[in-house]
């Protein structure tokens, strides 16, 4: 370690130390020390993830490593709590289920679920390079069956629903060109703007699907069709984009009113 | 004269209205009633079915509204829904509340137990711990809480052996008390058979006036308080009521019915029609391919540039980071993913080209590390296939994202390739890579990502081309196969949309009703 990283290591040290102390001054409540230590670590991680702008660095790895190690714990934890002995242990064993001291569940015992147990035993034989082999079947029967059920729910939800989305008619309440003419207008719901609302709709459709078609070369009118596809989807996207990036600063104006806030106190 | 006969008549005046005004009404009994309510007209063609479409457990009820719902007197204000339950079901009932204290019993002995046991010895080894409690509990001047050190130790001796004497015998009583509920249960069905002998009516529910339909369900579970018997024969009444409850219809009867599961859901046929059409064209497709027919698919940029980029990495004497996303294993790009990633480390292998992949779900990591040690073998280069190459990182989003995003400036990978299902992690990992100076591919179905892709990225497949591009990179026969069956499908759908389109125009909604899916 650098003179340099000492140095700066000692005076992260110091601030957070002086940041401790004055928190636990403006604190109220029952344990302020543990508060202030709390708000205190919490601001010196964010400030540890931020400096990742910069480059990559000590704090940087440091708050990754424990962010990474105890969602990781966490998540093991709450695989092991709720899945196990949450949902699996009071349907096998009314002794297991009262060790564990989870309600049990009379009457629930079925051998279906030692069908998982097995299963779950099978996926950890990778573990032994010999018998390996077998936790193929499991990874077989978990993609095999859940691509099964998907195939179902999204030729219902992303195929059959999409496509009857698709019937609308081109021409709405039609009673003639001039009485069309004479009620032109722009605003929502006139008959004007449902005929284009729906017309645009059928295009993007269209060209959308030419351009996803792969058995074609896109050339003459095909092409032209899926280059005004391509054109639908990127300013579908555009409209996508802008919306999210809006989510994403309302996610960093929350963290910064954490930091000037709750840690600083610089806004009320 | 006059005087005396203006006062005369006023005197008689009012002692007529002194009179009249002294009369007391009439009370009690001899008050005219008026009259009760006529009740209102019962429901007609009361019919209880077992309810379509269902697993069972459930029966719906429809009706006749009642002459004077909305017509006649206009009483009915609400329609009484009734169930004939046998006593039986009351010993079910009971029996299943007792076994499920007794189990909380035996649990809260099991648990209370050790640590009444742990306070004891506390307390005898130290028994100024006592005092300490004491008057944390306690004024030092109220008597009432002042409890000696015998007394507490008395006490919980006394709780343990309670325990300790009880606890096996509630335990015991457990085995008895299910073999007793499940036979009850296994009578059900006889006793629901001998109506209307040992039962009685219950209120199921209510419905308002102008309502004519009652869904009446419950649980397959049979320990669950709202068990509901397939198979068994249950009756039902209805009957209309007025704004006075106690005026009421007669009451209409259904009943002998019974409910079941059906094999099929008549909703979902539309379902089963392009199941049907996509497999009969994949079958094709996938024969056709087998037997050596071209196929022709258009060049895909993203994925031609797969291999420039693998190439690349190798003269750089850099890793190539493969993303799978964060969907699941069960999920259709994810699937995809894989069948790029083969393709990807069989190349990896043969140029020895080091690959990484971080993987965010432990069953992606399984299928991750048979994906890339299968390809390794197809490259004949097993004894190049590291374990650790395919790893775990963490469950959590954003945590997995700091790490891979560490992996990006730590190895300074040649070429990262995004396959799969991504959120909003999508523009941080794209964008990390981006300042790395990697050359990036990307491909999700994702809609809500792909802009960040095609910002951030270099190739970005956008959607369906994913399912495209492990077709197109293999050229394995059933893939090719079932990537012509889906251009077919489009054709298919591209068809149905116009047809769809005109018969809107000309308002025939039979065609569109065909393609109404009940959820």
């Amino acid at each position: 370690m650098s003179r340099i990283s000492i140095i700066i290591l000692v005076v992260v040290c110091i601030l957070f130390a002086v940041s401790w102390l004055t928190k636990t001054n403006a604190l109220d409540g029952d344990n302020p020390v543990r508060e202030a230590f709390l708000v205190t670590l919490s601001a010196f991680l964010t400030l540890a993830i931020m400096s990742f702008m910069y480059k990559d660095n000590p704090y940087y790895k440091f708050a990754e490593h424990l962010f990474v190690g105890v969602s990781a714990a966490y998540w093991m934890c709450v695989g092991f709590w709720s899945t196990i002995v949450g949902n699996l242990v009071p349907r096998i064993s009314d002794s297991l289920a009262s060790y564990f001291m989870v309600p049990p569940q009379p009457g629930t015992l079925n051998f279906l679920y030692y069908i998982p147990i097995v299963l779950g035993i099978l996926l950890l034989m990778r573990l032994v390079p010999k018998v390996g082999w077998i936790s193929r079947w499991p990874l077989a029967f978990i993609v095999g069956t859940f691509a099964g059920l998907n195939l179902i729910r999204y030729l219902r939800s992303d195929f059959i629903n999409q496509i009857s989305a698709t019937f609308v008619p081109l021409v709405v309440d039609w009673k003639g060109f001039g009485d069309f003419f004479s009620h032109l207008s722009l605003s929502v719901g006139s008959q004007f703007v449902d005929m284009l609302s729906n017309l645009v709709i059928f295009v993007g459709v269209f060209c959308g699907l030419v351009y996803f078609f792969f058995s074609r070369e896109h050339a003459g009118w095909f092409g032209r069709a899926s280059r005004l596809g391509i054109w639908v989807l990127m300013i579908t996207f555009g409209a996508s984009f802008g919306y999210t990036v809006m989510g994403r600063i309302s996610l960093l104006v929350g963290r910064l009113t954490f930091l000037f806030r709750d840690w600083l106190g610089l806004i009320s | 004269m006059r005087d005396v006969l203006k006062l005369v008549t006023v005197l008689v005046l009012c002692a007529w209205a002194t009179g009249a005004a002294q009369v007391e009404p009439p009370v009690g009994d001899s008050l005219p009633t008026a009259p009760a309510p006529p009740p209102p007209a019962p429901v007609t063609n009361l019919q209880a079915q077992d309810t379509e479409n269902d697993h069972g457990h459930s029966i719906t009820l429809t009706w006749d509204l009642s002459a004077d719902d909305g017509a006649g007197q206009r009483s009915v204000v609400m329609y009484e829904v009734f169930r004939w339950f046998p006593h039986q079901m009351d010993v079910v009932d009971s029996l299943r509340d007792a076994i499920s204290t007794a189990q909380e019993n035996v649990r809260a002995f099991r648990s209370d137990l050790p640590r009444a046991e742990h306070a004891l010895r506390e307390l005898k080894d130290d028994p100024g711990k006592l005092d300490r409690l004491r008057f944390s509990v306690a004024r030092p001047d109220d008597a009432a809480f002042v409890l000696t050190a015998e007394y507490a130790v008395r006490a919980l001796e006394d709780t343990i052996a309670a325990m300790t004497e009880q606890g096996p015998i509630i335990a015991s009583r457990i085995g008895p008390m299910k073999d007793q509920f499940y036979r009850a249960l296994d009578q059900l069905r006889e006793v629901h058979a001998r109506f209307p002998e040992n039962g009685g009516w219950r209120l199921l529910g209510q419905v308002g006036f102008g309502i004519n339909r009652y869904e009446n369900s419950g649980s397959k579970e049979k320990t669950a308080p709202d068990f509901y018997p397939d198979y068994t024969d249950l009756y039902y009444r209805v009957e209309a009521v007025t704004a006075d409850p106690s005026v009421r219809s007669e009451a209409a009867q259904a009943g002998p019915v019974q409910s079941k599961g059906q094999w099929f859901h008549t909703g979902k046929k539309p379902v089963l029609l392009f199941v049907l059409i996509f497999f009969v064209l994949t079958v094709v497709f996938v024969r056709l391919a087998k037997k050596g027919t071209d196929l022709y698919v258009r060049p895909l940029s993203g994925i031609e540039a797969v291999d420039d980029a693998i190439g690349r990495a190798t003269e750089m004497g850099r890793p190539i980071l493969y993303i799978l996303g964060l969907g699941t294993a069960d999920q259709v790009a994810t699937i995809a993913s894989f069948n790029v990633l083969s393709r990807v480390a069989k190349r990896v292998a043969e140029y020895q080209t080091p690959i990484i992949v971080p993987c965010y779900e432990p069953i992606v990591m399984a299928v991750a590390q048979e994906v890339v040690k299968s390809a390794y073998l197809d490259a004949g280069r097993p004894d190049d296939y590291k374990e650790e190459s395919v790893f775990y990182v963490t469950y959590y989003q954003f945590a997995y994202v700091a790490a891979v995003n560490g992996i990006m400036l730590r190895e300074k990978p040649a070429t990262n390739i995004y396959m799969g299902k991504f959120f909003a992690e999508s523009l941080l990992l794209a964008e990390t890579g981006s300042l790395a100076g990697s050359i990036q591919i990307a491909g999700t179905d994702e809609i809500a990502q792909i802009p960040f892709f095609i910002v951030a990225c270099d190739y970005t497949l956008i959607g369906e081309e994913l399912y495209a591009a492990s077709a197109y990179l293999g050229r394995e026969p059933i893939l090719l196969g079932s990537l012509k069956a889906q251009d077919w499908a489009k054709a298919g759908i591209i068809m149905i949309a116009l047809v769809g389109m005109i018969s809107m125009i000309f308002n025939w909604p039979a065609f569109a009703e065909l393609f109404q899916v009940v959820d």
